[in-house]
């Protein structure tokens, strides 16, 4: 196994504030990796940090063997790394085609656009009932739905998924984690941040656990799901 | 104060206000589709325009120069005369949009300053056009020549179809036609109305923002030029400080329809042009501006989402 994201010792801050303070992490190419924490302890700066919305104080991010780190946004884009940020950040006057036709706005494969389009749709049944609807309309769980397939619209090779089980029903939580391993399965690598650390954990092969900027412990999904420190914070056992 | 031109000339003043109207909507679509993507108001736009005038005198003026008759052309003469001034006008004023919104902006964008820096350097930008137009032109009006001969279609209800009221109307919906399919439907158009949802958003699809910023500022300079053609070409003459008035009822009815969609700067923009032909008419034009800014502060006071703003809200950019 290869290491498709490399991430050492990230420095972030806020102004003054260092939200993310000297994190370390891997994923390799085929895994789900699992970033969990608590509210504000900086997972969802990590990922915007990789995917070039912040630009971080110190530290490498390597993709695909290349330093991103700092890069503009859409260059990392156009490398293969998309993200499908958290609270349904989708484009709400739009529809459900109009939001996907942005997630390929770097692409021109116009054959392999329309495949991709078929099968994100296959995934997500219920955005095709919806298609024609302005995506702000939709409900919570249909929203999120559209967020993470419009990040698939841009043929990732990683996936970073913000809380895609953040304020769903139970029913759309397990649906949404069904579909993230359906998701690995067409070859596409996930690191995946959550809140919700037991379904997380499920679906993941390594996790990370990340307290006020700094990772506290990482292993194998399975083993941080039976250590007691991690079930106590984050388990609620 | 003459109500009489009421009954009188209900419908010529209409047609007139309509075809003013569309010079206003050109102007508005200026400041409406910057401030979609950045919530910013362009108030340099004004003398953008005021530039557009002069650009179409210098290019109608440097078509013609051999003529030494100052006869109205016609056929292809006329036609590549005023297709020629009119694509002058709106790329002069798309490329000065462009160069404005990188001197004046983005630099105070990247250090991420608020929005009154802004504000304040479109003004400092505003300044400078003015002046030194002032400056080369000697404060002295300059006429474009006349190249239309003004012949009318004809009458109906007292209104009167001339051809230059009628081209501008056509144009003018064409104009805002082919904008308004443009961002609605092709690729770049929805990078736009992305970026006005959410600029980090649009980041995560890929869309390069200072591209996509520089296309809105290159479309309002050349909507904003197609104006300032018109305008010279119906009214034959032009001035330093020709933007100030343009551009503020140009911002008023961008304002009154709901700044920030295409079609509050074109109903704003119709709104105000009739308005103001019926205010000149029964009041005096000498009262049209004070008409105009009432509206503005009244909006803004009752309604400061514009008269269109929540029913069209959906369509925003």
């Amino acid at each position: 196994m290869s290491a498709l994201l490399e991430v050492k010792d990230l420095k972030v801050s806020y102004g003054s504030i260092m939200a993310v303070k000297g994190l370390s992490l891997t994923v390799n190419e085929g895994e789900i990796v699992t970033l969990i924490g608590s509210n504000g302890a900086g997972k969802s700066t990590t990922l915007r940090t990789i995917s070039g919305l912040l630009k971080p104080v110190s530290g490498s991010i390597v993709f695909k063997g290349q330093e991103i780190a700092g890069k503009a946004g859409h260059d990392i884009v156009a490398m293969g790394l998309c993200q499908s940020p958290e609270g349904r950040r989708i484009f709400p006057r739009m529809s459900v085609r109009e939001n996907l036709d942005l997630g390929a706005f770097l692409r021109n494969d116009k054959v392999a656009i329309e495949a991709d389009r078929e099968r994100v749709l296959d995934l997500f049944p219920r955005l095709r009932e919806r298609y024609e609807q302005k995506g702000g309309t939709m409900s919570g769980g249909e929203q999120q739905m559209l967020a993470v397939a419009r990040a698939l619209m841009g043929a990732p090779k990683l996936l970073l998924l913000d809380e895609p089980s953040m304020g769903l029903a139970p029913v759309l939580v397990d649906m949404i984690f069904e579909t993230i391993i359906k998701i690995r399965e067409q070859g596409i690598t996930i690191l995946l941040i959550e809140q919700n650390a037991s379904a997380a954990l499920d679906v993941a092969d390594r996790a990370y656990v990340l307290e006020s900027g700094i990772i506290k412990m990482s292993g194998k999904a399975s083993d941080l799901a039976k250590d007691e420190a991690v079930t106590k914070a984050y388990l609620g056992g | 104060m003459n109500l009489q031109v009421l009954s009188s000339q209900f419908w010529s003043l209409c047609l007139q206000g309509v075809a003013l109207g569309f010079i206003y909507v050109l102007i508005s679509l200026g400041y409406t589709m910057v401030y979609g993507v950045l919530r910013l108001i362009n108030f340099a736009n004004s003398e953008v325009f005021m530039v557009g005038t002069f650009a179409t005198v210098v290019a109608q003026v440097g078509i013609l120069q051999n003529q030494t008759n100052s006869q109205p052309l016609h056929g292809f003469r006329l036609l590549y005369t005023l297709a020629f001034s009119l694509g002058f006008s709106m790329l002069i004023c798309g490329v000065l949009g462009v160069l404005v919104e990188l001197v004046a902006y983005r630099r105070l964008r990247a250090l991420g300053t608020n929005r009154l820096a802004s504000l304040i350097s479109a003004i400092a930008v505003s300044i400078v056009l003015l002046e030194t137009t002032r400056i080369v032109t000697f404060s002295r009006p300059q006429t474009s020549p006349r190249l239309l001969d003004k012949w009318s279609f004809g009458e109906i209800a007292g209104a009167n179809f001339r051809i230059d009221t009628v081209a501008v109307i056509v144009s003018g919906i064409v104009i805002f036609f082919a904008l308004d399919r443009f961002v609605t439907k092709s690729r770049l158009g929805k990078a736009i109305r992305a970026v006005s949802m959410s600029e980090e958003n649009s980041k995560l699809m890929g869309v390069n923002l200072n591209r996509v910023v520089s296309l809105t500022f290159f479309i309002g300079g050349l909507t904003t030029g197609a104006a300032a053609f018109f305008y010279t070409t119906v009214y034959e003459t032009t001035q330093f400080n020709v933007g100030f008035n343009l551009g503020l009822a140009a911002f008023t009815a961008a304002v009154l329809g709901g700044i920030g969609n295409l079609r509050g700067a074109f109903y704003g923009g119709l709104f105000l042009g009739v308005l103001e032909q019926f205010a000149s008419a029964i009041l005096g034009s000498q009262w049209k501006s004070v008409t105009v800014f009432l509206v503005l502060v009244l909006v803004l006071l009752l309604k400061p989402n514009g008269i269109f703003g929540e029913a069209v809200q959906q369509t925003r950019t």
